[in-house]
């Protein structure tokens, strides 16, 4: 089964490169963008009995790899 | 004094932190990421600067997972002495063996450039060959040195005494000038609870013998080496 992991940094983390992607927007003349946070998009191919079991081998991939919790949540979407 | 530096895929300091060692009299191996164990009475594991795995993921992610790196927090587990230097530190904070993280310094730049730092105090095993408060004179050269760590984290290790080293000016003074990473209080190296470990951003290494420009890294290697 096809799923999607999306990282992001926690509310509070400096993120240096969302400031810049913002300020390169507005100075390509992109209006009403306030603000931009950049995260990290996984797509994976699992191989499970059902949803559940997909979902608790993707909370440890998270957990054990694909975040860091100190700065970073992660959400997983089974597709 | 017997220490085993652990190369990972894309470390590259790792012959000049050999080279400290050795100028300070320590006897130094080196250890494959995928070895299992360190060599048999190590007192020191030396994680060296570089680009593990290509910073792929995020900095030390991946090398932090790494098995040689399940017998370096069983080293520390019994009171081995392990140090880090700039991704070797990157690396500590991502395999837990130090709080906090590295993130993408404030400039959003590679920042590589002669850095003063203050010692913060010389009752460890890493410092005791320095002066308290001394102002040393090394290097940085990183992308990735911006330490974060949340306000209870951060409130801990300053409580415990655990910063080994703050980014100062050439009089000791902390300015923001000064933290060109923008790490959180200017720290440049900390220390584990037990003081065991320490991780640290700037470069010691390049500067231990007055042919290449300075001295002031000598100390640390001096200090673990006594």
């Amino acid at each position: 089964m096809k799923a999607r992991i999306i990282v992001t940094l926690k509310t509070g983390v400096l993120d240096p490169q969302g400031k810049a992607i913002e300020a390169a927007l507005r100075s390509l003349g992109v209006e009403g963008v306030d603000s931009v946070r950049q995260g990290k998009v996984f797509d994976l191919e699992v191989s499970a009995a059902d949803g559940a079991a997909a979902e608790a081998t993707l909370r440890t991939a998270c957990e054990k790899l694909l975040a860091n919790t100190v700065v970073e949540n992660y959400a997983i979407e089974i597709l | 004094m017997h220490a085993a530096v652990v190369v990972f895929p894309g470390s590259n300091r790792e012959s000049d932190v050999a080279r400290a060692l050795r100028l300070s009299g320590a006897r130094v191996s080196m250890v494959w990421h995928a070895d299992p164990d360190l060599p048999a009475g190590t007192d020191l594991a030396v994680l060296p600067g570089g680009f593990s795995y290509g910073d792929y993921l995020r900095c030390g992610a991946i090398a932090g997972r790494a098995a040689a790196m399940d017998a370096v927090r069983a080293h520390a587990a019994r009171g081995g002495l392990v140090l880090g230097i700039c991704n070797g530190f990157q690396i500590l904070c991502e395999s837990g063996l130090l709080p906090g993280v590295l993130m993408r310094n404030v400039n959003r730049r590679f920042i590589c450039h002669r850095q003063t730092l203050r010692v913060e105090r010389t009752d460890t095993r890493f410092t005791s060959a320095y002066k308290q408060g001394q102002v040393i004179d090394v290097c940085v050269a990183h992308g990735e040195g911006n330490y974060f760590a949340d306000p209870d984290t951060l409130a801990r290790i300053e409580g415990e005494g655990r910063v080994a080293f703050r980014y100062c000016d050439a009089a000791g003074t902390i300015t923001v000038e000064a933290n060109r990473n923008g790490s959180l209080n200017a720290i440049a190296g900390v220390y584990s609870e037990g003081g065991n470990v320490l991780g640290m951003m700037p470069h010691p290494e390049n500067f231990v013998e007055g042919l290449i420009g300075g001295t002031d890294g000598r100390g640390l290697f001096d200090s673990l080496a006594a």
